[in-house]
């Protein structure tokens, strides 16, 4: 299998579709691999560099597309691109599908296979090949050092010989993977970080991070299956705008992460929030590539306005890094689908076959969604013991077989028993046989931690025992059914009070 | 004086509270209600029988239940929650040595020598069992106990022809069982005294025989027999209450017996015919490779770095008395931010749910602290396991080792996390006797020293 990697040609894009080490991993994963001359230059990365590692540079687009079976690429391809290439032949690149199905439509009227990687499900398993996530991440921490450039102050608070300085205070909008890594770059620059997201799941995780979660007092969720939120009812963005407007006076940077793929950034920084901001504070929109979520982004700039605000809508993409760690998830996917020697495009496979965009000719889009968010813990104190239902009808006849005998042999041993025993016994037995269903059945409904206290506590009723010695009890003490009864009771009833005192000791130390 | 209908009524009540009491424990929120309802169950109970018809002697009854409430009061609010095991084992042995005494009360009770034919027949059978039952839960709990606080080694005590002997002791009590029942007046009580003594031979010896690994199995069969002898008792009395609590306990007992038996993959009759490890089927698989000790401060490092901790304690937590420096471990990881989670595996400690128990104590909320088939799975993403004091139910050799005594025991899967530190006394072997592979994984590190000292020792090097 041959890899190919060819010069991005989108204006300002810096990045590449693999690094010197990603290409040692291809190569190890069996992949023969060529790049395109000058494809890394603008990542630092020059043509020597990929040619130490093993890979072949060619001269020209024309003929590396020619000589590839798979392309790796960061945006998504140009319809000069497409001439390039032929019938049968894989891409890997950005593709955002919903927006561009015009493309996805001339990519498999040409026969070609296209993933998008921006479409990998955000599973778990998927992880380690989701270019969002990775992307996010980088996005997040450079937001912040951006916004620190910006900002005329230090991010930290310090007591000096020269005078006391006052921490900033950042507010993080959207606590998603780029949320997260801005919260945990801004605290680490030493800033007082308060982050706000509609979904309730994710405050443990910015209080993780060490930000302080705000919150509305209106309680509702905005999270979705899917694992972004959901439009929120107009009470709960009333209380939002307010929120903000609050903040916005009080904090010095804000970040704002809130994206939902394929749609307009929801607008969330008004402009008469930025007008009563401080004059030095920051705006960095992460989201000005759709759109924006401060009504004043302008996408690719950075200004101020009159009000002194810096609004920052263009980040770096740390093309480096950024190629390193997008070039790893490419590479986690190629491994994912079988190295070279067993390529295989696996449509059964749930993360390959979301991601296809074009297949076999078709357009693949869009799939079905497939819940990410982690389910709700449902609640299950209750643990009952299952009869296990039979599989197979022989199974069954067998049981049912084994059934019949088994009832049959109880049937007979009850006709015996009745043929000897007094009324009296008969009446008692019939007390003690259904005691014993009822017990089966409603101590395999006791939770497993309270094994114990269970233990504890039929220990204790066993001291019922007592009613015996109750029972034999006699006036005279000489007697020695009154000392045998004596002594049943007195050990009886230790049981009895030890019994119900220590469950209860144990049980008062259970909480939530 | 109250009409033997209303003390049937009684009775009944009692019962049903007796139902309650025991289904409230489904859940840790209603089992304090629990408690109650057995209280209140009991007190009935007691109230109506000595109000009841027939009644004499209120004096001593009086006497014994006072002076009984007070020593009963005493042990369970002096008793340790780590020495739990023991408590409810002697207990036990008070429910057998009362069942003994109710069953040869019943045997002098003049009105059963007045007795004819088959109910006096049917009388002494029920008297028979029931002492029969209640010996052998005597002597043997009284065994556990001896086992469990350490005054009678924990090895088990075989014999070869154990089992022979064995069945000529039973056999024995069942002709003397048929003599008994089929005499007159009191000479039978002979073959009584033979009975009773045999019972509490084979009651001791059954417990010496199981190792002590075995121990939650046998305490909860002990539980069982309790209950078994209380509704014999209530057969030889005619009494419903009594029979309708004995079959509750018997069959809760027997329910956590099965219970703990799955757990440790091995049938009821093999854990009460025979000891741990007695009969291995081959030479157990030789473990290769190198042990690493790694100190405190490089665990408490270790700890400081990681995001996730899942902690799998077991009886050396117990014995060490470590849970409280353990919970407050996990406060401060917690207050890092850190996931951390307890991993209980069902037969850890000497009796079932011993460890909840003690984390309980130890103020751990019970809603981190999961059962081995929820953490598994959440093991391979977990960034360090500490086990402490646990070794056979994190032994990887229940799952490879088909020559291991423990082969296809159920364990908690702690080597699947990235880093393991199993803090154990000394490189012994656990109770199976058997040598944990676990302890030589590439990503295993042992940390010496008594559990409390070293959980002391790292929180004083976490952040």
């Amino acid at each position: 299998m041959r890899v190919g990697i060819p010069v991005e040609v989108t204006d300002g894009e810096l990045r590449v579709g693999a690094t010197p080490k990603t290409i040692k991993r291809l190569i190890k994963q069996g992949f023969e691999v060529s790049v395109e001359k000058g494809a890394g230059v603008s990542a630092n990365i020059s043509d020597e560099n990929y040619t130490v590692v093993g890979a072949k540079v060619i001269e020209s687009a024309k003929e590396l597309y020619a000589n590839s079976d798979i392309i790796l690429k960061v945006q998504p391809v140009k319809e000069t691109e497409i001439d390039l290439m032929h019938k049968g032949q894989v891409v890997l690149s950005y593709l955002y599908p919903a927006q561009n199905l015009d493309l996805l439509q001339k990519l498999a009227d040409k026969g070609i296979n296209a993933i998008a990687m921006d479409a990998i499900p955000r599973i778990s398993r998927a992880q380690k090949m989701d270019v969002l996530s990775s992307m996010a991440n980088i996005a997040g921490y450079r937001s912040v050092i951006e916004g620190a450039n910006h900002f005329g102050r230090f991010l930290n608070g310090q007591i000096t010989a020269a005078g006391k300085v006052d921490p900033a205070k950042v507010l993080v909008i959207g606590a998603g993977v780029a949320g997260l890594a801005a919260i945990g770059t801004a605290r680490s620059l030493g800033a007082i970080v308060r982050a706000f997201d509609t979904r309730l799941e994710v405050a443990e995780q910015i209080e993780s991070m060490g930000a302080e979660f705000l919150s509305v007092e209106i309680e509702e969720d905005g999270s979705t299956d899917s694992g972004y939120s959901k439009v929120m009812s107009p009470a709960f963005i009333e209380a939002e705008m307010a929120l903000f407007k609050k903040q916005a006076a009080e904090v010095d940077i804000i970040i704002t992460t809130a994206q939902i793929p394929g749609r307009q950034a929801p607008k969330l920084i008004l402009a008469d929030h930025i007008a009563v901001m401080k004059p030095g504070s920051i705006i960095v929109d992460l989201a000005a590539s759709s759109g924006g979520n401060c009504v004043l982004t302008k996408n690719n700039e950075i200004y101020t306005t009159d009000n002194g605000v810096t609004i920052i809508g263009k980040l770096d993409q740390l093309p480096s890094q950024s190629s390193q760690l997008y070039g790893n998830n490419l590479c986690h996917l190629l491994d994912d689908m079988g190295k070279a020697e067993n390529f295989k495009i696996d449509m059964e496979d749930d993360v390959v076959s979301r991601a296809m965009v074009t297949y076999d000719g078709k357009v693949k889009w869009p799939p079905e969604p497939l819940p990410v968010s982690p389910q709700k813990p449902v609640i299950e104190a209750v643990k009952t013991k299952q009869i296990t239902p039979p599989t197979a009808a022989e199974l069954a006849r067998k049981q049912g077989v084994s059934m019949l005998i088994k009832l049959a042999i109880i049937g007979a041993f009850l006709y015996l028993l009745a043929l000897v025993a007094p009324p009296d016994f008969m009446q008692h037995f019939t007390v003690f046989v259904l005691s014993v269903f009822i017990g089966w059945q409603v101590i395999w409904n006791v939770s497993h931690s309270l094994h114990t206290p269970l233990m504890a506590v039929t220990n204790a009723i066993s001291g019922i025992i007592i009613i015996g010695g109750l029972l034999q009890t006699r006036d005279d003490m000489s007697n020695i059914m009154t000392i045998l009864a004596f002594v049943a009771i007195l050990v009886a009833s230790i049981n009895i009070v030890g019994g119900f005192m220590v469950t209860h000791r144990m049980l008062k130390m259970f909480r939530k | 004086m109250i009409s033997s209908q209303i003390q049937t009524a009684s009775y009944l009540f009692a019962g049903i509270l007796f139902i309650l009491s025991l289904g409230a424990l489904s859940s840790q929120e209603s089992a304090k209600r629990g408690v109650l309802y057995g209280i209140i169950g009991m007190g009935i109970a007691v109230l109506s029988t000595v109000l009841g018809e027939g009644v004499q002697g209120q004096i001593y009854i009086v006497i014994a239940i006072a002076i009984a409430s007070i020593i009963g009061l005493l042990l369970a609010r002096k008793v340790e929650m780590t020495s739990m095991p023991q408590l409810v084992a002697i207990l036990h042995s008070f429910v057998g040595l009362a069942a003994v005494l109710v069953g040869f009360g019943s045997y002098l009770d003049p009105e059963t020598q007045a007795m004819v034919g088959t109910a006096h027949t049917i009388h002494l059978v029920e008297v028979f069992i029931g002492i029969f039952i209640g010996g052998i839960t005597f002597t043997g709990s009284i065994i556990a106990w001896g086992k469990l606080e350490g005054k009678i080694r924990s090895k088990p005590l075989i014999y070869t022809g154990r089992h022979i002997v064995n069945i000529i002791l039973v056999l024995i009590c069942v002709v003397s069982g048929f003599m008994f029942a089929t005499g007159q007046g009191p000479d039978g009580m002979i073959h009584l005294y033979v009975m009773t003594g045999i019972s509490f031979f084979i009651g001791i010896m059954m417990v010496m025989a199981i190792g002590g690994a075995d121990m939650p199995v046998v305490v909860s069969m002990l539980n069982s027999y309790s209950g078994w002898a209380a509704a014999a008792a209530g057969f030889m009395l005619g009494n419903d209450l009594l029979i309708i609590t004995g079959a509750l306990v018997g069959s809760s007992g027997a329910i956590l017996s099965i219970i703990m038996c799955e757990a440790m993959n091995r049938s009821f009759l093999s854990v009460i015919f025979g000891g741990f490890g007695s009969a291995p089927t081959g030479e157990a698989m030789a473990v290769e490779g190198e042990v690493t000790a790694i100190n405190h401060e490089e665990v408490a490092e270790l700890l400081n770095n990681a995001k996730s901790v899942i902690i799998i304690p077991g009886y050396g937590m117990a014995v060490a008395k470590a849970q409280f420096p353990v919970h407050e471990m996990v406060n401060r990881l917690k207050k890092q931010g850190k996931i951390v989670r307890f991993g209980i595996h069902p037969v850890a400690g000497r009796l079932p749910g011993h460890m909840n128990v003690l984390l309980a104590e130890a103020n751990v909320p019970y809603d981190i602290v999961l059962e081995m088939d929820e953490i598994n799975d959440d093991l391979p993403t977990t960034d360090i396991v500490l086990v402490i004091g646990a070794n056979d139910i994190v032994n990887p050799g229940a799952q490879t080792d088909p020559n291991s005594p423990i082969y296809g025991m159920p364990v908690i899967e702690a080597w699947n996390a990235t880093d393991v530190i199993v803090m154990k006394r000394s490189m012994a072997t656990g109770y199976a006797g058997v040598q944990n592979p676990l302890f030589f994984k590439d990503n295993t590190s042992m940390l010496y020293g008594d559990a409390k000292a070293s959980v002391d020792s790292i929180n004083s090097y976490l952040d």
